[in-house]
Formats: C-alpha cells, structure tokens, sequence
C-alpha cells in the first residue's frame, strides 16, 4: 500500500507572494458585516460577473415564510434569474449558496451544510446540491444568507468577500492553479493572517475537468486544524462545476469571522445544545455497535450491500461480487487515519469526512506527490469500483482524488465510466472509437486516463465521457454504434442525471425513489429498498406511494436549513426499534423531534412535525413546477432505463435464474418451464414496466399530481405556492377536465378569484402573441374568433348567469369549428369565467 | 495527575461544594453553574465531577481541549466553539453546560470545594 498515516504532503506555496501581487482588482463593494438572528440575516449578496456589479439585496419575511432557506432560496431566486428559454450557459443562469437559517450552528450533528442551486448543464432543470466545507456558514457569519453569482467574465476571476473588514472583490487572478487541492491550499494561505486564522478561510473551486465536461463539481474547503492541511467537501451532482469555470471562476474565497457557540444567535441556545448534546451521547453510546460511521463513514455498508445483492457491480447489472471484500468496510479503516474528528463542520460527532493521509499518486499531472484524499465514501467505492469491476482501493482512491481535485461528480463519474465499460465489453465501442482507450471491466489505469483526458480536453474523454450518460447514448446511436434501445436501456441516468449507486431493479419502491424525483436519480430523496425488498413493510402501492410522499418531503427539509441528512438516520436511538413499529421506527420519531426542537430554538417559530413536512412540501412541489417550466416535469421523463428496473441481458436473467422464474409463477402465473431465457425477460419486462406505470399513478395521486405529473392548482394552492407565475406554468399541462376541478376547489375566494383571472388574462395575452408568430393562422384564428364572440355573447348577461350562458355560446360554436380545433376552443371556455370574474 | 478525589460515603448532602464552585467561578450561587453535583441516591448521595480522564481532549474538533503540566484537563476558551461533543462524550456525564455560556465548564481541580465541604468528603489528590 502506498498511504502512510504521517500527515505529510506536497505542499504548493512557493510564491504566494507573487501571485497575490499579480492580482487586478476589477471591482470593489463595502458592506457592513452583520451576524444572523434567530438564524438569518436577511441579506442576498448578488455579483454580476458581466458586469462587475456587486450589490446586496434584501430577503423578506415572505420569502422566508414560503422558502425556510437554503434549496428553498436557492430555487426563488433561481426562479427569478433565469427565463423559461435559458441555457444552463446562458449568462442569466446563476448558482446561489444558501446554508439555511439552521446551517451554522456548531451544536448538532452535520448542521454546517451549504445548498448550491443552478440550472443544470446535465440535464437542463434546476440542480440542489448539498456539500460541507466551511463556506456557507462563514458567508452567513459574514452578513449573508445567500449569495448569487451571475454574468461571466472573459478572464479567469476570483471573488474574495472579507467578512471580517466588509468587502467584496472581484480580482484577476492569474497565476493560481485551476485543481482544487492546490488552489485551495494557495488561497487558504493567501487569506489567512496566521496558522489560528486559516480556520477562518474557505474556498470554493473546481477544476480542469470541469471546463471540458459537463460533470463538473464543486469543492468546498476547511481548514484541518490537527492535519495543517486544506480538506475538500464537494457540492457533487448536476454539473455545477462546469457552471462554475464556464463563468470563469477560478475560486471564490471567504475570510470570515471566527466562529463561536452562539454565531447564530439562536433564539433559545439552551434547546438547541441539549438535542445536540443527545444525539452526541448516542453517537458515544452506539455507533460501534450500529453503522461505524467514526471509524470508516458511509463505506460502512459496502459489505451490506454486497451481501443482499444490492452492490452495483458492472454497470449494474450484478448486486455482488466475490472481490467484494478487497473494497469493504475493514480494507478502508486501514486506510483511512483513524481517531480523527473528521466532521466537515464544527460539531459534527458523526464525524464520517474520513481521509487517507500521505496516499503517493501513480498517475496524471500530480504522479508522485502525496497528497491526502477526501474519502472514498461509499458512493464512490461503489460506483468507481465495483460498478466498474474495479476491486483495487489503491486504484479507487487515485480515482476519487482526481475527481476531487479536477471538479468531477465522482457518482456521474462512477455510473458514467460503468456504462462506457459495458460498451466496450459488448463491443458497442473498441479501441479505434475509444481512440486507443482500453476501457475494460476493471481497468483502473484507463478510468484515470479518460479523466485525464476530461481535464486535458482532449480523446474519448472530453469528446463523449464528459458529456454524460445521456448525451453519449444520442451520439453513439447517431455514429451507428450500438443498437439505441439497448444503450437507452443500459445507460442508467433519468432527467440526463447518472444514478447514484443502488441497485433498484429488485424494489419497485426504489425505483420510484430514484426516478419519481424532482432532479434525477440520486438518492437524497427517498431509499427504501430495505423497506421494501429487504423488510417488505410497504407492500401495496399505496404504501409504496405514502413512503415516496413522505420521505422525499421529509428529506428535502435538511436542505432548506443547511443540514446533513446522515446523522437523521445513520445513528439511532438506542430503543428505536423497539419502541416504534417498523414503518415509525424507520422515520426516527425522536430524531425528527430534535429538528423540530433545533428549528424552534435557532429562529423562534414554534413547528411541528406535520409543519416541517409542510415547509418541505411548498419548495419540492415548486421544484416540480420549476421542472416543468424548463421543459421537464412531465411524466415521460420520470420512467428509468430498464437496467434500473429488470434484467436486460440474459447474463443478467441467468446469474438470478431461480428468483426470476419464481417471481413469474407467483407473481404473473405463468411456469417457466419450457420458456427460453428471452421470453422469460419479454414477460418480467411487461410486468415491470406496467407495475411501474401504476405505482406512477399512486404516487402523483398522493402528491397531489394530475396524471401526466403536473401539480395540481389545488396543489399548489394547499402549498401557498399559487403565484402567478407558478400557476402560469402549470396551466397549460392541464386537461380541460383537470382545469374544471381545480377551479372548482381553487376558485373559493374573491382573492383567489383575483389571482387566476389575472393569470389567465396575461396566459390568453401570451397565446395571442404567440399566435401572431405562428405559422398556423387558419386555426389560430378560428380560436380567436371563438374566443371572440364568446366574450361578446356573455358581455351583457348579468354576472350570475354568465359561464352557463357561456358554455352554452361555447358549445354552438364548437359545432361550427373543425374537430381539431374544438379542444382549443374548449380550453378556452373552462377559463373564460374567471377573466371575466376580473373585469367584474 | 492532579484530580478531585470524591468521599461520597462521607457526604451529607450539604452541597457546600456547589455553592463554592459556582461562586468561584462564575460568581453566582447557582447549582446549575457547578462543576461539581451533588445527588441524592437511596443509599445516601452521589457526587459527580470530573476525573480527568481526558477522553474530551481527541474528539474536540478544533484542539480546544488540553492537559496541563499538573495533568488538568482544561478548556481554551478562545478556540471553543461550543460544539458540546466534549459533553456527549464524557464517560463519567462530567463536562458541563448552561445556556448563559458559549462554551462548556468543567472541574479544574482548583480546590475550592474542599475547603467549603463540612464533611471532608472532597481532597484534591494524584492519580
């Protein structure tokens, strides 16, 4: 092995003298350094890299009341940057860092987490990403709740705040390197008075890769204080990296205030301390003998995995593997430095940011520097080895670190590089189209060197790996290679987001886990496969879709206040199990208690469990409706590529021959005798797919969600999230029928009845533009001229009768019309009332 | 290693000791700003403080936590973040808080509760 646990590395600070002098201030705001209360500081920092504007805008209670913070800003402010035709490199396209009103806090478990949100260079729609590192809550500290960065520049930029002396910057940096683990310790040093001060400072960076892919991550820097060394946390998923170094950012730097028990000011500290100081005693009290989290982090459950067959293995086509071991949870506790705090903010007891000290690089631009590395955690154990056939850490490790330091999601990577291995295994690619790349199963050497490629932008690695599973089934099929099915079927990405690394074919709840969210299949919203396949405790669709309401719900509260979401779960009460039923214990009830008591006492609003679902609720349901305003959100892009949901190969059928031929006596009748395997995957295929479908239609049913996945107006009405633009959006997804229902439940109140009249005003305004422009004047016309005269017909009725005599005007006309053009003119009807309830 | 050797048989429950403390320290007669606690018990009271075990000083996240040249484990309060995982990962419940503070507070083996106890029940000993 080539680690050491000597906290020794190749250090990068020759000349930080002179780059700091090369520096060139471009722009300079003063602002006055203000600490939360009860949580916020009601500030937005907003730079225009265009520009060179930096200004702070305020954030109102209102904002505060519908988004909590966090995603939930994020996503608002989001919303309001960009247009529904935006480009993810569009200038308008913003990032924003929020940590939410409880991130901060240094008294419980993984409450220092940032929220990045942007529009997605991967998949096109809004991305939330969650990531440690000491950014967000120094921001915080500084005066902002968030930051908002537009515009691009033409050079390579830094942005510095000084939270200490109240300035922002944007400089001209251009002798600093580009890879975070280097410009992360250059900046470090650069800002920081002394060695106590380097606490104080974090950057934000990505790296070369992010410039030629489009998985680009984010990192997140701290300052180790017992390794003297810069740590990397990464805002991982969607491509925000790319954003980021498309806007020609080299680094963002925060110089902060130093942190103190009470930075946040919480309105009741005694309440906060005490939840954190229990779930510190469960930590002491049963960690070893629960997930280890101390000792080796998430890769805790790489033997578990493996021994339910739920372990990705080869593009996910297997649950395990007999190499398993030389990857497991005892191979990375000798690898990782042991009795370490390890938490990737003050006070985490979880402690699971584990590390390898003095790891020797073998390959790319770094070989033979010692450097240390951020994980692997189990996302990446999995996903750049087992997943890839990769059994050898030392090759796992390379790979994780060159993720890190270049700005790769590592999952994408992982999922990404697995789906390439299969190519070339069945001969969709080969050495002349990889252009002499031996991308086998179990090639470490080969996955580095596609990544080095991203970084150089250069060979099969900037031209297709970097462009994602997504993009590279199109190109594939278009160059003639491979069959386009197979590739849609085996390259497993929903929403052009890589899934993360679980094996869901064998749980139909997890599916819907992965694929009936808002961003794509990562697993932040909802994990049940233990409760379904393992457990069996949700057995009916119904119960499947109550899991797929409340869990993603539930878990999309830890980023709207700047939580981690492990320390919910990965640690329980000791009695958990036995004092709960199955389906409450699995919810933690006295965890969930601690946020309502951490919630209440950081910002003095009392809530409640059902309130804290609630919260969630308004910003995952305007996600939905942000989706859909992108030009997703819809249910076509909510199915998985059938890898995720059953056997696609007979490989596959055969290593699990004797459950899939049960599963077809017992679960569709039919006897497996005398059947060939491809019929027998033809029959699992159609029972799949069509079970699929129906839990779909359980589960919008229990979100609130029309058939085809909108959210309802009711919906959103429930959600106080029925702004005009909201609802603007959704309307035109809505059946005539549909609209009828809505406004039977929505339309309740002259305020409301308000609100939709002028939204469909200004939705009849946008149709008649949009018809001017269109190529379709016939039908165009005749819709016009029905809208017409229907108006005309009611305009003198008295107020009362005006919709039945307008249905009744509607319907005559309808007969005079083309059928094609009747469900035109029907729309029109269901919304005419309403406008005309507002000239009232 | 200097520590506060505890006599519990000795103890009548006078609680001298908590006034004594509180008072030193934090200038306030107030139990809840004690290092040391006295509780009664069915056979009699128990006394809690702390034995300088020292398993605080590794977990705290920013090298707060440390021993000095007479073996007493002390805070610096300069570095503190009150992040608490000190006291949830005190074996003997030993490390303190109170909402009035940022940081935690413990038993520095000053000595004052000693010479406040009526009983004898505390000496300051060398382990």
């Amino acid at each position: 092995m080539t680690y050491n646990r000597n906290f020794e590395y190749t250090r990068y600070l020759d000349n930080i003298e002179k780059m700091k002098q090369a520096h060139k201030v471009l722009a300079e705001y003063k602002f006055t350094p203000s600490h939360p209360e009860k949580g916020y500081t009601n500030r937005l920092l907003h730079v225009d890299l265009s520009t060179l504007k930096i200004s702070e805008r305020k954030i109102d209670q209102k904002t505060k009341d519908i988004f909590t913070g966090g995603r939930g800003f994020g996503l608002k402010f989001l919303w309001d940057a960009i247009k529904p035709t935006t480009k993810w490199n569009d200038p308008e396209n913003a990032f924003i860092i929020s940590p939410g009103p409880i991130g901060g806090i240094t008294q419980y478990p993984g409450s220092g987490k940032s929220l990045v949100v942007a529009l997605s260079p991967i998949t096109n729609i809004p991305i939330d990403s969650n990531v440690g590192g000491y950014f967000g809550p120094l921001m915080k500290f500084s005066g902002f709740d968030a930051m908002m960065v537009q515009g691009k520049s033409k050079e390579d930029v830094i942005i510095v705040i000084d939270g200490v002396a109240g300035k922002v910057t944007i400089e001209l940096a251009p002798l600093e390197a580009v890879d975070s683990h280097v410009a992360a310790e250059q900046f470090t040093h650069m800002y920081a008075n002394d060695e106590d001060d380097r606490r104080n400072v974090s950057v934000v960076s990505a790296g070369k890769a992010a410039e030629h892919s489009l998985m680009g991550c984010l990192n997140f820097s701290y300052y180790d204080v017992r390794r003297k060394a810069c740590r990397l946390k990464q805002a991982g998923r969607g491509g925000i990296g790319t954003l980021f170094r498309d806007k020609k950012i080299k680094a963002m730097i925060i110089h902060g205030p130093r942190v103190k028990g009470d930075s946040n000011h919480p309105v009741d500290p005694g309440r906060v301390a005490q939840a954190g100081i229990r779930l510190h005693k469960e930590m002491h009290d049963y960690d070893n003998k629960m997930c280890t989290m101390r000792k080796v982090g998430t890769t805790n459950i790489v033997d578990v995995m493996d021994a339910y067959d739920l372990l990705p293995t080869k593009n996910f086509q297997y649950g395990s593997h007999p190499d398993t071991p030389k990857i497991g949870k005892k191979v990375w506790e000798e690898y990782f430095t042991q009795g370490v705090p390890d938490g990737c903010w003050y006070g985490c007891s979880m402690s699971c940011a584990h590390g390898v000290d003095g790891f020797t690089l073998k390959t790319g631009p770094y070989k033979g520097h010692k450097v240390i590395v951020d994980g692997p955690e189990y996302e990446n154990a999995a996903g750049l080895g087992s997943n890839c056939g990769i059994f050898d850490p030392d090759w796992i490790v390379e790979c994780n670190f060159y993720c890190d330091t270049y700005g790769i999601d590592t999952i994408s990577y992982g999922t990404m590089c697995a789906f390439v291995m299969e190519c070339y295994d069945r001969g969709i690619l080969n050495k002349e189209r990889t252009e002499g790349l031996e991308i086998s199963w179990g090639n470490g050497q080969a996955q580095l060197e596609m990544m080095h490629q991203m970084a150089r932008g250069d060979g099969f690695g900037a031209k297709y790996a970097g462009q994602g599973i997504l993009r590279m089934k199109r190109m594939f099929a278009e160059n003639g290679w491979g069959d386009a099915q197979f590739l849609q079927d085996i390259g497993c990405e929903g929403k052009g987001l890589e899934q993360s690394e679980y094996m869901s074919k064998e749980s139909l709840a997890q599916q819907g886990g992965y694929y009936l969210t808002n961003k794509g299949p990562q697993h932040d919203e909802a994990w049940l496969i233990f409760m379904d396949m393992v457990n069996n405790q949700i057995p009916t669709f119904e119960n499947k879709a109550e899991a797929l309401y409340y869990f993603p719900m539930f878990r999309t509260w830890f980023g709207l206040n700047g939580l981690c979401k492990l320390p919910w779960n990965d640690i329980e009460p000791g009695d958990n199990r036995t004092k709960y039923p199955p389906t409450e214990a699995a919810k933690v009830p006295e965890h969930v208690q601690n946020y309502v008591d951490i919630f209440s006492g950081v910002t003095g609003k009392e809530i409640t469990k059902e309130e804290l679902i609630k919260m969630s609720e308004r910003v995952y349901q305007f996600q939905r409706v942000f989706d859909l305003r992108m030009g997703k959100g819809t249910r076509k892009y909510d199915i998985p590529p059938y890898r995720a949901m059953g056997p696609v190969t007979k490989e596959e059928y055969e290593s699990r021959q004797e459950r899939y031929d049960k599963q077809l006596k017992e679960w569709m009748n039919i006897d497996p005798a005398g059947k060939s395997t491809d019929e027998k995957i033809a029959l699992h295929r159609k029972y799949r797919q069509d079970r699929y479908q129906k839990l779909v239609d359980a589960v919008y049913k229990r979100r609130g969600w029309t058939s085809n996945g909108i959210p309802t107006l009711e919906t959103l009405k429930r959600n106080d999230i029925d702004f005009p633009e909201v609802v603007q959006t959704v309307l035109p997804h809505l059946s005539e029928a549909e609209v009828k229902e809505a406004q039977a439940a929505y339309v309740t109140t002259p305020k409301a009845e308000k609100k939709v009249s002028k939204i469909k005003k200004k939705k009849v305004v946008v149709k008649k533009k949009a018809s001017a422009k269109n190529q379709k004047p016939k039908t165009k016309n005749k819709k016009a001229a029905v809208k017409k005269k229907i108006v005309k017909k009611t305009a003198a009725k008295p107020k009362a009768k005006r919709v039945i005599v307008k249905k009744k005007a509607a319907k005559k006309m309808i007969k005079k019309i083309k059928p094609k053009a009747k469900k035109t003119a029907k729309k029109a009807i269901a919304k005419k009332p309403v406008k005309k309830a507002k000239k009232k | 290693m200097k520590y506060l050797k505890t006599n519990p048989s000795q103890c009548k429950g006078v609680k001298a000791c908590e006034s004594a403390c509180s008072k030193a320290f934090f200038k306030v007669d107030d139990p809840e700003k004690s290092a040391i606690r006295v509780k009664k018990t069915e056979n009699g009271f128990e006394m809690n403080v702390c034995n300088q075990c020292g398993e605080c000083i590794p977990v705290c996240p920013v090298e707060a936590i440390y021993r000095n040249q007479q073996g007493v484990v002390m805070i610096k309060k300069s570095i503190c973040v009150g992040c608490y995982i000190c006291v949830g990962y005190c074996p003997t419940l030993s490390m303190r808080t109170h909402p009035d503070l940022k940081e935690p507070f413990k038993c520095v083996a000053c000595g004052i509760c000693t010479k406040a106890c009526p009983e004898k029940a505390l000496e300051i000993s060398e382990k």
